[in-house]
């Protein structure tokens, strides 16, 4: 849904620095002539199914800092791109949400592996969008941190919610959670990568395929991540990222009849209503996570994955005619 | 060991007709209606006292079996609502929060005594105004409904080994709006985890199965619970919006039709209301060809035309495996046959009366749809009473997936049956619908159970069974059949709020 009428950042004019110097890494470059090699800089793309397209609206903006240097050309995803994401989420789903809990919770261990691997690429980017050095190093370590944390509540939380149940027939009778299927998320907007990682993992670990929405202004570390999703045996469509706006994109999170549950992340009053309000059309299961502060304890927990479950009790009858008598 | 695999060989009989047409007819065995006091007029249970109506209005609840009227109930508008709030907001800052949970759950435990006490009396109004079977009302409705209470009572001083890490605390006052076709059921499953868990209750019984709901105001008045605690007003839609509306209530409990349920979540929309929906169904009951044919046919039996088909867990749709599709369909007609339609107080009865006028017509327009619709309908042949709301059990074969007696939930004695060859197809027809309360699989094979009831996206799955409910059991939906889950230890978490204990 190309829309000319939606006004796409176009570069200021009186823009201090170009993007591209923002790609610097010595001084030595700032006169405009390289003084080694060209760097090649990184084009920032959408995650969709497993694959890295451009938004299909053709639209983009550019991320800048609060210096206000320019960091990339991002994105500006369209309803299209959000509709392509559920697709592909929700063709992901049976095969995720199949898997041995097991191999979910290695998957989610792979992750934090290839994380680890390029936390000086993640590190950097974080001090470009306003972190400090010391800031960003304690966020990539726990986000890291916690991929593993929900790595080992994939096979774990299903023991702890689910239930075996005395009932008073002759009837054996249990009750487990099972993911809720497809989920819309939209990432908390003041982080670029904690905040990120803290509402997809325990979405995942539980077994849903989600499409999420990254934050606005500080863009770059979900795209990184997706790379880092994709090289980390994770299913393509089972994590779908976005780039773009709350206010173009919100509503359709919201009313998507193919979507199951919705997280949002913001303190943002109308917001939150017009997602009740447009969930209740397939009667989505909307979730608010506008108190948690990610940085501590309370941004991680089982109740969390619990969130995005839904509680299945089954019945079998007992045969119960008599003989075996023996045993107590 | 599986001691009927020793008797595979003996080749399974087709032809055998069940007899049920013999000589022996049922004499009537009707229960005595005086067991039951009804009062000529009720008003609303607000503040521990019956109070009278401040929009004055009051309006007639029938007999669905014979259209008399049983009473007049109260008809509680936005002001009757206010008070009973304030009521409940005052009894649970003054009291109920206060109390120590194991003395709250004392109070919840004598409630599920005097229940079992006044079984009969309950029993006998419930079916009065309700319609159901008294068998129904006797041996499943009020029963359930005092260890419904029961169960929850032990919860009461127990919450903290429920939620591990957590401090969970009561939302404050619920408002709880209930259906028609378990009234008292109903209110037990929304009261009884409420208290348990520290709330108070405004409650609304549906219009026209108000009085055993106002009989459970006298326990709870004889109970001695403090006042205001738990109070029970009387009305219709526009008492239960008055409720979903009342900017003093926390949490909403809603069990209906999936049409009003959007309607809640949208209302209460912007607001920090909770919600706990437990909406309509459409239930795939599967039938593969190795199951026990004539079990299965009984569970089906069961499962669509249990409470007249006014549950909304009913197995509405069934699918039969093609290599016995016509047996199934013909040993069902066979059963069809033998099912008493007629008076709910005698004994003798299996299918009672449609709760309503305004049901019936529903019901009835379905029966013209799904004809209209290119589907084949089958009745039972029975005689209906003349006065009354009675539908005889219905089957319809033929059945397209995108008929809409296939799709819509019709709330009556109404089955529509269709085939299927894999695994596959079947789970893919259950599936393909917006519901997904519950189903139900029939199969010898234990590996194939486990395949279906993983993959039926449904809250409650009954393998080789169905229409099974107890207190212990938690029950809720997927999809568009709403969310939370009321029964169980599941059926707590809706009525508390849990704090990080770090």
């Amino acid at each position: 849904m190309a829309n000319s009428t939606i006004k796409t950042s176009s570069i200021s004019s009186n823009q201090k620095k170009s993007i591209k110097a923002i790609g610097k890494i010595d001084k030595e470059q700032s006169n405009g002539v390289p003084s080694k090699r060209l760097e090649i800089l990184k084009t920032y793309k959408i995650y969709i199914g497993g694959a890295f397209p451009r938004t299909e609206s053709g639209r983009y903006y550019i991320a800048e800092n609060s210096k206000g240097e320019k960091l990339a050309n991002v994105c500006l995803g369209s309803r299209k791109d959000f509709r392509e994401a559920v697709v592909a989420a929700r063709s992901a789903s049976g095969g995720w949400s199949g898997r041995a809990a097991f191999n979910r919770g290695q998957i989610l261990y792979r992750i934090a592996e290839m994380l680890e691997g390029r936390k000086a690429q993640f590190i950097d980017e974080l001090v470009k969008q306003d972190s400090s050095k010391q800031e960003a190093e304690n966020e990539v370590g726990l986000s890291i941190d916690r991929l593993i944390y929900y790595a080992g509540w994939c096979d774990k939380f299903q023991q702890l919610n689910s239930t075996v149940n005395p009932v008073a027939s002759s009837h054996f009778n249990f009750s487990v959670p099972e993911p809720t299927g497809v989920v819309s998320i939209i990432a908390p907007q003041d982080s670029s990568l904690l905040g990120l990682v803290s509402v997809i993992a325990p979405v995942i670990a539980g077994g849903n395929t989600c499409v999420v929405l990254a934050s606005y202004s500080r863009p770059l570390c979900a795209v990184t991540f997706a790379e880092v999703l994709n090289s980390s045996d994770v299913p393509g469509g089972v994590v779908n990222i976005l780039t773009g706006k709350i206010s173009e994109l919100a509503s359709y999170f919201a009313d998507h009849m193919d979507v199951n549950a919705l997280i949002f992340c913001e303190h943002q009053p109308d917001i939150k209503k017009m997602m009740q309000e447009k969930g209740s059309l397939n009667l989505k299961r909307v979730v608010f996570y506008d108190k948690i502060n990610w940085l501590t304890g309370d941004g991680q927990s089982p109740y969390l994955i619990m969130d995005t479950q839904e509680i299945k009790t089954t019945w079998h009858p007992i045969e119960n005619i008599g003989g075996g008598k023996s045993g107590y | 060991m599986n001691h009927k695999g020793i008797n595979m060989s003996i080749p399974r009989n087709n032809t055998l007709k069940l007899k049920f047409d013999s000589a022996r007819k049922y004499a009537p065995a009707p229960e005595s209606r005086a067991a039951a006091k009804i009062d000529p007029r009720y008003d609303l249970f607000i503040n521990g006292k019956f109070e009278k109506p401040l929009s004055k209005k009051y309006f007639d609840t029938i007999n669905p079996a014979n259209e008399e009227k049983l009473s007049e109930v109260a008809e509680a508008n936005a002001a009757d609502v206010d008070k009973a709030v304030s009521a409940a907001r005052n009894a649970y800052n003054k009291y109920w929060k206060k109390m120590p949970p194991k003395e709250r759950g004392k109070y919840i435990f004598r409630i599920a005594r005097m229940v079992q006490e006044r079984a009969r009396e309950l029993a006998v109004v419930e079916t009065l105004d309700c319609g159901k079977p008294i068998r129904e009302s006797r041996d499943f409705d009020i029963p359930v409904v005092g260890n419904h209470f029961f169960y929850y009572a032990g919860w009461a001083d127990k919450l903290e080994y429920a939620f591990p890490n957590r401090n969970a605390q009561p939302l404050g006052v619920a408002g709880q709006i209930i259906p028609w076709n378990f009234p008292l059921l109903m209110a037990a499953w929304k009261i009884a985890p409420a208290l348990a868990t520290g709330n108070t209750v405004v409650l609304k019984p549906a219009e026209t199965t108000p009085l055993s709901a106002l009989k459970l105001a006298e326990i709870i008045q004889e109970a001695d619970l403090p006042p205001g605690v738990v109070n029970i007003i009387t009305g219709a839609g526009a008492t239960g919006a008055a409720i979903v509306n009342h900017h003093d209530i926390n949490k909403i409990a809603f069990t209906g039709s999936t049409e009003v349920g959007k309607i809640i979540q949208r209302v209460i929309s912007g607001t920090n209301k909770k919600a706990t929906l437990e909406l309509g169904g459409k239930a795939a009951n599967i039938i593969f060809d190795d199951a026990p044919i004539d079990q299965a046919v009984e569970g089906v039996i069961n499962g669509i035309f249990f409470n007249q088909g006014h549950v909304c867990c009913a197995g509405s749709r069934l699918y039969v495996q093609e290599s016995v599709f016509k047996e199934v369909v013909r040993k069902i007609k066979d059963r069809l046959e033998t099912l008493i339609v007629g008076n709910p107080m005698d004994k003798n009865t299996d299918i009672g009366a449609i709760n309503s006028k305004q049901q019936l017509d529903t019901i009835h327009k379905y029966l013209k749809i799904g004809q209209k619709e290119g589907a084949e309908m089958y009745q039972s042949s029975c005689d209906l009473p003349t006065k009354g709301f009675y539908c005889r059990p219905t089957i319809f074969t033929n059945v397209a997936q995108s008929n809409r007696i296939a799709q819509e939930e019709i709330f009556g004695p109404v089955l529509a049956i269709q085939s299927f060859r894999t695994d596959d197809e079947v789970i893919e027809k259950a599936n393909n619908t917006p519901y997904g309360l519950s189903a139900g699989v029939w199969t010898d094979k234990g590996s194939k159970i486990f395949n279906m009831t993983t993959k039926l996206r449904a809250g409650v799955v009954w393998a080789n069974t169905f229409n099974q409910f107890d207190p212990t059991s938690p029950f809720g939906g997927y999809k568009e059949s709403g969310y939370g889950r009321e029964g169980g230890l599941h059926g707590l978490l809706p009525y508390l709020t849990l704090q990080s204990i770090s």
